[in-house]
């Protein structure tokens, strides 16, 4: 089944385009990667998927699931099944991960026409998903990022994730600012919630996270479009030549 | 749609409908419009009380004709026409009333409508509820059990004539006639309210609990509550309002009293929820209110917390006089400003004893183009030793046209005393508010959680009959502020 259709996307900020007909399908199963330089948009990709006001559209659609999202706002997004893991996660003082885990969860058991939980059931959940990633329940009483180490804030976007069970993930970066042990805590965190029905989008800058979250397909984006796609093998190549030869070649 | 229109339907559905704006059809008996000795010796007469009682309210009077509206606070609204006010009036049906059975079928409703069955809360929640409808008390449950314990709870009408020398000891002993303009006013005018008094030793033994209503059009509402706890005695009050919507402003201009005695504690808690007026600014309560505690035995303690959500215009400053050694004043705070709402509030800690201690802490939130202003002082006098108060104070800003505005007066005449003032100012930005969307919660539920992460400290001070409504009031006040 086709769960994410970009279908020749543009965008930009300002005076500034940043995608140029972008396209892209993504099926229940696969995980797809997304590689390119600095500044080739990779970013600007995931907010404008993910609904963030900030850009303009000017032409494109977006399917989730078969239903154009174009119109629709980030939290309609979200409750359609689309997540966003932040390259930089947001601090939000006052509000504990405890908190903050609880009315996401709920917030999206509504949506899905499901009973809301309480109490002890929901902490149960949260953590037994919680040290699947090494998050301590010390963690969860602190205030949501505030504090967070560049691990912390990420094994914590890869715990949300896991929580809110999304048909479409969509992986900012998610290997900047980890180091070896951490990448291979969330690669494997991320590695565990794959199975056959949902999409995975992973945007990355290295291959090396890919090592852990291995893609069935590999995009090379340049200048807001993709100018080459291939299989695992497509990453290896980036590694030992670096993008120079995508970027010629445009 | 065009964008324009759509905004305004999206505006209006987010902002309209204020959850508690229906008036209840009940026949009244009123007084004329107007403020003169005629009408206060009606409201005297009606209410059948002692001839000193009408002697205090008179005294008051003179003293208010010759004092002046206050001016200082950072707040802007009409001139008030004093004698286009309706100063009593009372539903008709007002004999003693045995038993729920006996209320007002229409009152019921209304209470139900505020989610606040009487029914149920007598049965289930184990709490006295003295229900205050415009100026009459209708109905007082659980006094049986309360005299038992030798509690007394009662609406302050009736302890004016069952317990005149503890009215006479205790009345505007702490707030007195001439304090302010609107202390002398009430002092004048005051309906109802209710009486509270704990025995020496006595823990209360549950919390009790006053829901007022302002109802009649262009009635002003003045009660007067009146708490004495004697030595080594704790209660727990909880005061909580909502009114129903109206277009003229009404005004409310309460005062409360409290007095702790050697090791008592007095706990106060307030969810305020008047009619805060229309998204244009129009409509909503006036509320001047003077509350006030005396800390006047050593060891005593007195806890002020309050949401503040509604009103129009609100000027509150809930204080402690720190008389005792070692005695304890607080005041936890969340004023909640949204659309044209004014705020100005804050507190006042006057430290007189030795180790006396004080606690403020004050969460300030404004979206709208509302102000909202903390005003806080600590004085700390020649004999307050050792005296200790620690202040914070944080204001978070919803949008770009809202002020918040912190204004604290410290005065030290010791050496000895330790005075601590923090505060911050922070606004919940764009990127925070995406955040919480791209996890699906709507806006409201994200500025709704972010806000009650700003308040928790002072949330956690509620009884916990109040922290799950109070929390439900702050996504309510807070509807339309982003978006």
């Amino acid at each position: 089944m086709n769960l994410l259709n970009i279908d020749n996307l543009h965008a930009s900020i300002g005076e500034e385009k940043i995608l140029n007909g972008f396209s892209l399908k993504i099926n229940s199963g696969e995980t797809h990667a997304i590689m390119g330089p600095n500044g080739s948009g990779k970013s600007t990709l995931s907010y404008v998927l993910s609904g963030k006001d900030d850009y303009n559209v000017a032409q494109g659609k977006i399917f989730l699931k078969n239903k154009n999202i174009i119109d629709l706002s980030a939290d309609e997004r979200a409750k359609l099944g689309l997540f966003l893991a932040f390259q930089y996660p947001i601090e939000l003082p006052g509000v504990t991960g405890m908190t903050f885990l609880r009315t996401i969860i709920n917030s999206s058991r509504i949506a899905k026409d499901l009973p809301e939980l309480e109490g002890i059931e929901l902490v149960k959940i949260i953590r037994e998903k919680a040290a699947k990633l090494e998050i301590s329940q010390d963690m969860l009483k602190r205030f949501v990022n505030v504090g967070f180490s560049g691990g912390e804030k990420k094994r914590f976007e890869i715990l949300q994730m896991s929580l809110l069970d999304p048909s479409i993930a969509v992986l900012d970066e998610t290997d900047s600012g980890l180091d070896v042990d951490a990448l291979r805590t969330v690669g494997n965190g991320v590695t565990n919630l794959k199975n056959k029905d949902k999409g995975m989008l992973v945007i990355t800058h290295y291959q090396r996270l890919l090592d852990h979250i291995v893609p069935d397909f590999v995009h090379i984006m340049v200048n807001g479009k993709i100018l080459e796609s291939g299989g695992p093998e497509l990453a290896k190549v980036v590694e030992k030549e670096g993008y120079k030869r995508f970027i010629d070649a445009d | 749609m065009p964008i324009q229109e759509e905004t305004i339907e999206k505006v209006n559905l987010a902002t309209s409908k204020y959850k508690y704006g229906f008036s209840t059809d009940l026949e009244v008996d009123k007084a004329p419009k107007g403020l003169n000795e005629d009408i206060i010796k009606l409201i005297s007469s009606k209410k059948d009380e002692p001839e000193w009682m009408l002697k205090w309210r008179l005294k008051a009077f003179e003293i208010w004709k010759k004092m002046e509206e206050p001016d200082w606070a950072k707040v802007n609204y009409p001139k008030i026409d004093y004698q286009d006010i309706y100063y009593y009036s009372a539903p008709k049906n007002t004999e003693k009333l045995k038993s729920l059975d006996e209320v007002d079928p229409e009152l019921l409703k209304t209470y139900e409508k505020l989610g606040i069955p009487l029914k149920e809360q007598e049965v289930l929640a184990g709490v006295a509820v003295d229900a205050v409808f415009d100026s009459v008390s209708v109905v007082t449950t659980f006094r049986k059990q309360l005299e038992e314990k030798g509690v007394i709870f009662c609406p302050i009408s009736e302890a004016i004539k069952s317990h005149p020398d503890l009215i006479k000891k205790y009345i505007g002993s702490v707030v007195p006639q001439h304090d302010n303009y609107f202390s002398a006013l009430n002092s004048a005018v005051f309906t109802d309210g209710s009486f509270v008094f704990i025995p020496k030793g006595v823990r209360c033994p549950m919390e009790l609990s006053t829901y007022f209503r302002i109802n009649e059009k262009n009635t002003g509402q003045f009660e007067r509550t009146l708490i004495v706890a004697d030595d080594d005695s704790y209660v727990s009050y909880l005061e909580g309002c909502t009114a129903p919507q109206r277009d003229e402003n009404q005004l409310h201009a309460a005062v409360v009293e409290l007095v702790a005695y050697r090791n008592a504690e007095i706990k106060y808690s307030t969810v305020q929820n008047w009619y805060p007026g229309d998204e244009n600014g129009k409509g909503g309560i006036f509320n001047f209110v003077t509350k006030r505690g005396s800390c006047l035995g050593d060891d005593s303690k007195i806890s002020w917390t309050q949401v503040e959500t509604g009103s129009a215009v609100t000027w509150k400053y809930p204080s402690c006089i720190l008389h005792g050694k070692n005695s304890v004043g607080e005041f936890y705070s969340v004023a909640i400003t949204n659309n044209f709402q004014q705020a100005d509030t804050g507190t006042k800690m006057i430290h007189l004893g030795e180790n006396s201690k004080s606690t403020i802490i004050s969460k300030g939130i404004s979206a709208g183009k509302s102000q909202n202003t903390y005003r806080g002082k600590v004085l700390m006098q020649p004999g307050a030793k050792n005296a200790r108060n620690y202040t914070q104070c944080d204001s978070l800003l919803i949008g770009d046209q809202c002020g918040a505005h912190t204004v604290p007066y410290i005065t030290s005449k010791n050496p000895t005393s330790n005075i601590e003032h923090e505060a911050t100012t922070s606004k919940i930005s764009e990127d925070q508010l995406f955040y919480c969307l791209s996890r699906g919660l709507s806006e409201e539920e994200a500025v709704s959680l972010i806000v009650n992460g700003f308040c928790k400290e002072v949330m956690k001070e509620l009884p916990m009959e109040f922290s799950v409504e109070a929390q439900k009031l702050i996504g309510i006040s807070l509807e339309g502020s982003v978006g």
